[in-house]
């Protein structure tokens, strides 16, 4: 399946408003933590400055979310993880209300409730989970509902290499193909969960293998590529629509920040992340659209300031919305 | 004071504590060994298994893939057979993905087996809040722990309980889940209350399940308490002290097995209970302490109600000002202390 202009022009903008936008929160989310030093000791605060809590980027991860999510409407689900914002933006989630809900406003996504790692937007159908692993079988649930309902939507379930491990997505798997539901699972590959490797936390090299004895086809894309992930999701999706199951995608990608924000990681070899920007996929497709004659220098250039300036009044947006009172913690617990 | 070493009394933070607690049972029993999610490279989380990997190499330090069930029941296997782990659940919250392992079987094996099998293990994990890490992250769950018979529950409060609690919790045949607060672990990257850090000898010691501690000596109010909320007691107490209120500070440091008769001689002594919690309020521990005094009120005698003060039975929020409202702080204790203080019994 081959991306038309307007398909390729589209991943590569939002492969740099991703980037974009994880970088202006690497930037935002150390304010406040560093100096001054609160504390005997204290290097770095996790629950001071304007975005408290754990932060997972995921620049040079938007391949997996772009190639994937140009094939999805808005009625069709998308289940991601701890690392969730590349595949929120892929698939449409209001950037303000995103970004409001990092700094746990009131005109956040969930009111402040959820935080980075707890976004849910009903309206494009995202969610997302920090607990690994959980979101596969949810991922069939919304596949499930579609096959009752009639629909033709679909669903995918992305989560890293480290969740393949989880009894959840082992389980979500065969209830997959024995059910034949609309359902894609996309694993990313970036190699670590946390400081583990994948060579020690998985028996096998490729998860896709996996596929095999679930019944289902398995394939590993292995250049952290839009357009390869754009190919065989294309094949994924389009089978799902057509009710003739599920499929699992294994794609090898890269981290360029640490597991976390704050993260010092001693575990990997030093100049790593440096060596893996030397391959980033952004300006890959940057040259092929350009190749194409489908962006000029000029309008490129354009582009990237519009996006800048989109991603700025998203972060403004959240940084002066208003705070929830302290006692709306006690709101939303049941549903009215 | 003769030497320089005996000058200069050796502080830890809980952190270190725990991890030397572990080293030094390794050392003298090669039957223990200790896995789970980053425990090795990384040397946990949370910091409580750093260095161990350096000294008894990966055999005996094993980073697990992520699978809670699988290494769950494999310490249970493991135990069966005579070893001893120490198995790292990193947040306690995880406890989702494996409880069938933990509470039908690593608790209620050894019931079921008529006392013929034994299970010598120790689950490690991650509590609290405080850090706005939302409501998958934050709980601190030690009732659901201790509501499940056959399971051991330890929640230290500072460097000294932990390292002679988890001394005592990898000797004992039974398992034992060694719940710690990270916000007094003294990490460096999380702000925590210096109190936990203190004075730790370098030599092992145990120190029995079951003793409650009193913290703080005092006259008008106990409070019964336990991890992070000691500390934030011990604050408030000094706070009611300058209003000319004395507050009794009971460390409960076991909940399973918990130590009734220190409670019901502080209460007997106070006449007032403030049991401070950071667990959920309903159904939990607040809830068995204020039972627990209710049944002896034929032998002491209360000058106020039993209060509570715990999370208002709501997840724990991401955001900042929601966050602080949910998890009860120093000024809350201070507060609902003076409300005893004026409050009556009829
Ligand atoms: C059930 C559960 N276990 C452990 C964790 C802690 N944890 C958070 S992210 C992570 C690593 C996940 O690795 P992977 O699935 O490969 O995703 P990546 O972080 O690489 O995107 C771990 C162990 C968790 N959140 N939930």
């Amino acid at each position: 399946m081959d991306a038309t202009a307007e398909q390729l022009l589209w991943m590569y903008e939002k492969m740099i408003e991703i980037r974009e936008y994880e970088e202006t929160m690497a930037r935002v989310y150390l304010e406040g933590k560093l100096p001054p030093k609160i504390q005997k000791g204290l290097a770095f605060d996790i629950g001071a400055g304007p975005v408290p809590g754990e932060m997972h980027l995921a620049a040079g991860q938007e391949p997996v979310a772009v190639g994937v999510c140009a094939h999805l409407r808005a009625d069709d689900t998308v289940v991601g993880a701890h690392r969730p914002h590349h595949f929120a933006i892929a698939k449409g989630v209001d950037l303000d209300a995103m970004t409001a809900e990092m700094f746990g406003k009131d005109t956040g996504l969930g009111r402040g409730k959820g935080g980075h790692m707890h976004l849910f937007d009903p309206v494009v159908k995202f969610s997302c989970s920090g607990i690994v692993g959980a979101g596969a079988p949810q991922a069939c649930g919304a596949a499930l509902a579609a096959k009752k309902l009639g629909r033709d939507s679909v669903a995918v379930a992305f989560f890293g290499e480290g969740a393949a491990n989880q009894g959840a997505f082992h389980e979500a798997l065969n209830l997959a193909a024995l059910w034949k539901l609309p359902v894609v699972f996309v694993v990313e590959d970036n190699k670590y969960g946390i400081s583990v490797e994948k060579s020690a936390s998985t028996a096998i090299a490729s998860n896709a293998e996996r596929a095999a004895g679930y019944g289902m086809p398995g394939v590993l894309i292995e250049r952290n590529d839009a357009l390869a992930v754009f190919k065989v999701a294309g094949t994924a999706v389009a089978r799902a629509r057509r009710g003739e199951g599920p499929t699992l995608i294994e794609v090898k990608t890269d981290r360029y920040f640490g597991h976390f924000q704050g993260d010092p990681e001693t575990y990997r070899p030093k100049g790593e992340a440096k060596e893996l920007r030397q391959h980033d996929p952004i300006p890959v497709l940057g040259a092929l659209v350009r190749d194409m004659g489908l962006l000029d220098a000029n309008s490129d250039a354009g582009l990237r300031q519009r996006i800048a300036t989109r991603v700025q009044a998203a972060y403004d947006f959240g940084r002066n919305s208003p705070y929830p009172r302290p006692e709306d913690a006690l709101l939303h617990v049941f549903a009215e | 004071m003769t030497t320089a070493t005996q000058a200069k009394a050796r502080m830890l933070t809980m952190a270190q504590a725990i991890s030397e607690a572990t080293a030094q049972e390794m050392a003298r029993d090669p039957r223990v060994f200790v896995m789970g999610e980053d425990v090795g490279k990384y040397g946990g989380i949370f910091s409580a298994t750093t260095g161990l990997l350096d000294k008894f190499g990966p055999d005996r330090v094993m980073d697990t893939p992520i699978s809670e069930t699988g290494f769950m029941g494999a310490a249970l296997g493991a135990a069966a057979e005579g070893l001893r782990p120490i198995s790292e659940l990193m947040f306690v919250d995880f406890f989702g993905v494996c409880f069938d392992q933990i509470y039908n079987h690593i608790a209620k094996n050894h019931y079921m087996s008529g006392g013929a099998c034994k299970y010598p293990l120790v689950i490690t994990t991650g509590i609290g809040g405080g850090y706005n890490d939302a409501a998958q992250h934050s709980q601190c769950l030690y009732s659901i722990f201790a509501h499940v018979p056959g399971l051991k529950v330890v929640v230290p409060s500072n460097a000294y309980d932990a390292k002679g609690l988890m001394t005592t919790a990898i000797r004992d045949d039974n398992p034992v889940v060694f719940l710690y607060h990270k916000g007094i672990m003294g990490l460096s990257w999380m702000s925590y209350f210096e109190g936990s850090t203190n004075e730790v000898p370098e030599e092992p010691y145990a120190i029995p399940f079951g003793e409650a501690r009193v913290v703080r000596e005092g006259s008008d109010v106990t409070i019964v308490t336990l991890s992070q909320m000691v500390q934030k007691s011990l604050v408030a107490a000094e706070t009611l002290a300058a209003e000319g209120i004395s507050a009794e500070i009971v460390d409960l440091r076991t909940l399973v097995p918990l130590d009734r008769a220190t409670v019901l001689k502080s209460v007997a002594k106070t006449g007032r209970l403030l049991v401070a919690d950071e667990d959920y309020l309903s159904y939990g521990l607040s809830g068995e302490i204020a039972a627990l005094v209710a049944e002896h009120l034929d032998s002491i005698r209360l000058k106020a109600p039993v209060r509570r003060l715990a999370v208002p039975d709501v997840p724990i929020p991401f955001s900042r000002p929601l966050e602080q409202f949910a998890i009860p702080q120093v000024d809350n204790i201070v507060a609902s202390v003076r409300g005893l203080m004026t409050a009556k019994v009829y």
